[in-house]
């Protein structure tokens, strides 16, 4: 019976996140107004995923803790969507309903892997959650003054770099945490954001050359740091960023070709001077031939993933446990092995509808220096998601990065929530700014506006109470 | 934005074509340990041979204990394989298909509400019991490996390597197979290299033709029994004098000394272009695991090596399937077909579920110099050291080899490559008989034997 319970419950949660991530992608574009029923749908999906995954894994393992976390996240869940709803009765509820979808799916998986995990995970995302909640209020009401800082948002971020690599421990080949009084971190997902701001306030305020220099000396110094730190991935993700945003800030392609063709070659020495670069290339190319050592990360992933097929083994019916590292960088190949590629795709589309909306608001909002940031931080987030889930599938050679939201690990965790946290910041500026052109334009008008959000905003609270 | 999406978009098809298209043959891997979790919910399917016979299936007691048995014991050992103590043969190329069921839905979804296993697919070989059983009979007690292959369609009609086992017993006598000093357990047929003797004239012959057009009809030879080579000398077989030779002769009585003096001419790189194009040193497309066959003769090596490579004798190494593929594809006019195990999948009631199709791999020869090859390998039967494959029912040609493979000049492995024609599909066979003595004495009655069998005289 209880096999029956997870085969039927397996395309349960396909539907369930299909339907989801399809209500997500409709309500993209559309004005807040026409959202309320459509958002109520999938708070209600939201809810429905959870309770079936949950139902799921507490059949097939049979421990009874599994009810009890079941219970705290929907706590968790409901408390958090009040308290926005509260709060800021104008932010963005699809971007908040993503974030805690992806976050269910990490608590699922890293329950279904190892319980003290995910309960140590929940801790850390009801902190992280805690941290960045004032984050949206501070930006809101942020006047020009703090972006004038860059200098220092710069100079902190690489002094952090620094100070791991000299002071870090050396983790799967790579130097990415430094520990202070027992408190293990990886200053990198921080040192992100800050690049972000720092990168925007530099391009900002001028384009001309010698500006554009100076931003992309310190942004490969960043990238350099980061190599020589072993840490790939990251950077990676820092020469992205930082490409997207120059090109937004100059408009200029010739910067964004001559960025790549550096990017291909300084990627051509590294793979030319670093053992640990090849490696990577071998296990990525035949790691099949290498299935003993260095290879047997990927061939594992790969078995996981063509095992599960399209709509997986079931929960708890898999062996994820074999990939090595996979409640952290390799946590797609066991949603998948589980949940099924099906499964695994949507939540692929489920970070490109979260791309597109946070690009959204950065084409909407006028201050170019907000628009700086959100496209940079926006990028961060798909492009580490992307690195992540193409070194599982073997898209690409693997980085070794974590899936935003999902994947075990604190640093990753904090920094994601913040970074959404001043997402939704800016969101409110932008309504903010759009309410005063109203204001200009007609007062009438604006009366209408402001009120109209708060009706069903408490209506849209129901569900999260019930 | 649009590169994002660009390269998110490639990855999602990159992800289901993966799943298409590449996760059968990635999953099916020993160290995939998740397929064993596939016997918890599937009894394993049957396989058959190619008109239907059972050669392995799986026995479930009252008390639900499983059992795999072999009903032809160890005929089919190595081609077949083992499922206990890891898996090789067929049992490892279909392990999926085998612990996949694809019975009806209903029937599967009331097996799972009674939570009793659904019966795995059976896969329909390629194998021939009689030629199989003719082939393993025919080489007795004698090491070595026989192969036959359909020419047209890279059928695998039979494979015989010995020492063999029974594949029911190998976890009862895991320890003494794992052990043996004959290696039992090794399938010499695709992973056992020998010195190809005399069978390496044929490709000897064929460069020869290419650097001389004319020496077909212009050749000729004096056989002394010798030649000389520095401070040693290559004899011919028994030392036997063969006289005046033309090409046809000499390549029908096997005469060393005409192919060591052939060999010292050769152009060396070309000759390695030929071995190469004729897959030496080369990937096989071979499901199994398998030995690269090797050639390694430099232009720098000594005049010595390079007769002793010409007649088959020098650093060359070769396995029996690679030459059964070489004579398949002389014999299907060049074209190489893909060795083919497996002819389809069926569910347990005899639903095709998938079929597997043959594909050509390869021209290794243009059709005219396989058709001047042939000739040759039939002047093999009708004037030389294969004449016993002499038959009413049949067309045989070949080429026999007797290869030293130690400083004992009286211990040789006994080989056979050739193929039959008639009015059955064309058949190429490779017979090595390790250690055996000569090839015509104790290769070629293995292949008279299989290709009785084939056009019905026992």
């Amino acid at each position: 019976m209880v096999n029956v319970i997870t085969e039927l419950s397996k395309y349960a949660m396909v539907l369930f996140l299909a339907l989801y991530t399809s209500v997500g992608f409709s309500l993209v574009r559309k004005p807040e107004e026409e959202k309320r029923a459509a958002l109520w749908q999938q708070n209600f999906l939201l809810f429905g995923m959870l309770l079936t995954g949950n139902l799921i894994l507490y059949l097939n393992t049979g421990n009874e803790k599994i009810v009890g976390f079941c219970g705290v996240q929907v706590i968790l869940f409901v408390v958090f969507l009040t308290l926005q709803h509260l709060i800021y009765p104008k932010s963005d509820r699809l971007l908040n309903h993503n974030l805690l979808l992806l976050l269910s799916v990490g608590f699922l998986m890293l329950a279904r892997l190892s319980f003290d995990k995910a309960a140590r995970q929940f801790e850390l995302a009801v902190l992280a959650a805690g941290l960045t909640f004032l984050i949206p209020w501070m930006i809101r009401k942020s006047s020009g003054k703090l972006r004038g800082l860059y200098g220092w948002y710069g100079a902190l971020g690489f002094g952090l770099l620094t100070a791991v690599l000299i002071a870090g421990k050396l983790s799967f080949g790579a130097k990415l945490a430094i520990t202070i009084h027992g408190i293990t971190f990886q200053p990198s997902e921080f040192v992100k954001i800050l690049f972000v701001f720092f990168a925007a306030g530099m391009l900002y305020e001028s384009q001309d050359f010698r500006r554009v220099a100076m931003t992309t000396g310190a942004a490969a110094a960043h990238v350099l740091i980061l190599v020589l730190s072993r840490d790939l991935g990251g950077a990676l993700i820092f020469f992205v960023t930082y490409l997207v945003m120059l090109y937004i800030a100059t408009r200029q392609p010739f910067y964004l070709l001559a960025g790549l063709l550096s990017g291909s070659g300084a990627a051509y020495l590294a793979w030319k001077l670093f053992s640990h670069v090849q490696t990577r290339v071998l296990a990525f190319s035949d790691p099949f031939s290498v299935i003993e050592k260095e290879g047997y990360q990927i061939a594992q992933s790969l078995f996981a993933i063509g095992t599960g097929s399209w709509f997986g083994l079931g929960l708890g019916q898999g062996m994820p446990y074999k990939i090595p590292v996979v409640e952290e960088d390799f946590i797609f190949a066991a949603i998948a092995e589980e949940c099924g590629i099906l499964f695994a795709v949507l939540l692929i589309f489920v970070y490109m509808c979260s791309f597109y909306m946070i690009l959204n608001i950065a084409m909407c909002l006028k201050d170019s220096y907000y628009k700086l940031v959100a496209a940079g931080l926006g990028t961060l987030v798909i492009f580490q998601a992307f690195l992540s889930i193409g070194g599982v599938i073997k898209f690409i050679p693997s980085t070794g990065v974590t899936l935003p939201f999902i994947s075990y690990g604190g640093s990753s965790l904090v920094s994601m929530f913040a970074i959404w946290a001043i997402i939704e910041g800016m969101y409110l500026k932008r309504s903010d700014e759009v309410s005063e052109n109203d204001k200009d334009k007609d007062k009438g008008a604006k009366k209408e506006k402001r009120e109209k959000p708060e009706k069903p905003g408490k209506k849209s609270g129901k569900p999260g109470v019930q | 934005m649009l590169i994002f999406t660009g390269i998110l978009v490639l990855m999602i098809g990159y992800l289901i074509w993966f799943q298409v298209a590449k996760s059968r043959e990635t999953i099916n891997n020993p160290y995939n340990a998740r397929l064993e979790t596939f016997e918890n919910r599937v009894i394993r399917g049957n396989i058959l041979a190619s008109d239907g016979q059972l050669l392995a299936y799986t026995e479930v007691s009252a008390e639900g204990k499983e059992k795999r048995v072999y009903p032809y014991g160890c005929t089919f050992s190595h081609v077949l394989g083992y499922s206990e103590y890891g898996k090789t043969g067929i049992e490892e190329l279909g392990n999926f298909q085998l612990l996949t069921s694809n019975a009806y839905f209903a029937e599967k979804f009331i097996n799972e509400l009674k939570e009793q296993k659904n019966i795995g697919d059976s896969l329909v070989t390629t194998l021939d019991v009689e030629l199989q059983t003719a082939a393993h009979d025919a080489l007795g007690d004698q090491k070595g490996a026989v192969v036959v292959l359909e020419a047209a369609t890279g059928n695998v009609r039979a494979l015989v390597s010995k020492p063999d086992y029974d594949p029911g017993e190998v976890a009862a006598k895991w320890g003494e197979l794992s052990s043996s000093e004959d290696s039992v357990l090794l399938n010499r047929a695709l992973q056992g290299r020998y010195p190809p003797g005399s069978t390496f004239k044929t490709i000897t012959l064929l460069e020869y033709l290419r650097e001389n057009p004319q020496a077909e009809e212009n050749y000729a030879f004096s056989c002394e029994g010798k030649v000389q080579v520095g401070n040693s000398s290559i004899r011919c077989y028994h030392g036997t004098r063969h006289g005046e030779l033309d090409l046809r002769r000499a390549y029908a009585k096997s005469c060393n000394s005409a192919f060591a003096d052939i060999g010292r001419s050769l152009d060396v790189r070309r000759l390695q272009e030929l071995t190469e194009q004729l897959l030496f040193n080369e990937e096989l497309p071979l499901a199994f695991p398998y030995q690269k066959s090797s050639f390694s003769l430099k232009t720098s090596d000594s005049e010595a090596l390079h007769m002793m490579t010409a007649i088959g004798q020098g650093d060359t190494l070769v396995t029996p399937m690679h030459m059964a593929m070489l004579m398949a594809a002389v014999a299907n006019d060049g074209m190489l077909m893909t060795p083919r195990f497996l002819n389809r999948t069926e569910s347990y009631t005899g639903q095709t579920v998938e079929r597997y199709p043959v594909t050509e791999y390869k021209r290794l020869l243009d059709a005219r110099e396989a058709e001047t090859l042939k000739g040759y390998l039939r002047s093999v039967v009708e004037e030389g050291t294969a004449s016993a494959l002499q038959s009413d029912l049949y067309t045989a040609a070949g080429k026999t080899g007797t290869a030293e493979y130690s400083s004992d000049k009286n211990k040789s492995h006994a080989w056979f490559i050739g193929y039959v024609t008639g009015d059955k599909p064309d058949l190429a066979v490779c017979v090595l008989a390790e250690g055996a003595g000569s090839g015509s004495e104790h290769a070629v009655p293995v292949a008279k034997r299989i290709f009785d069998t084939y056009y019905g005289e026992n």
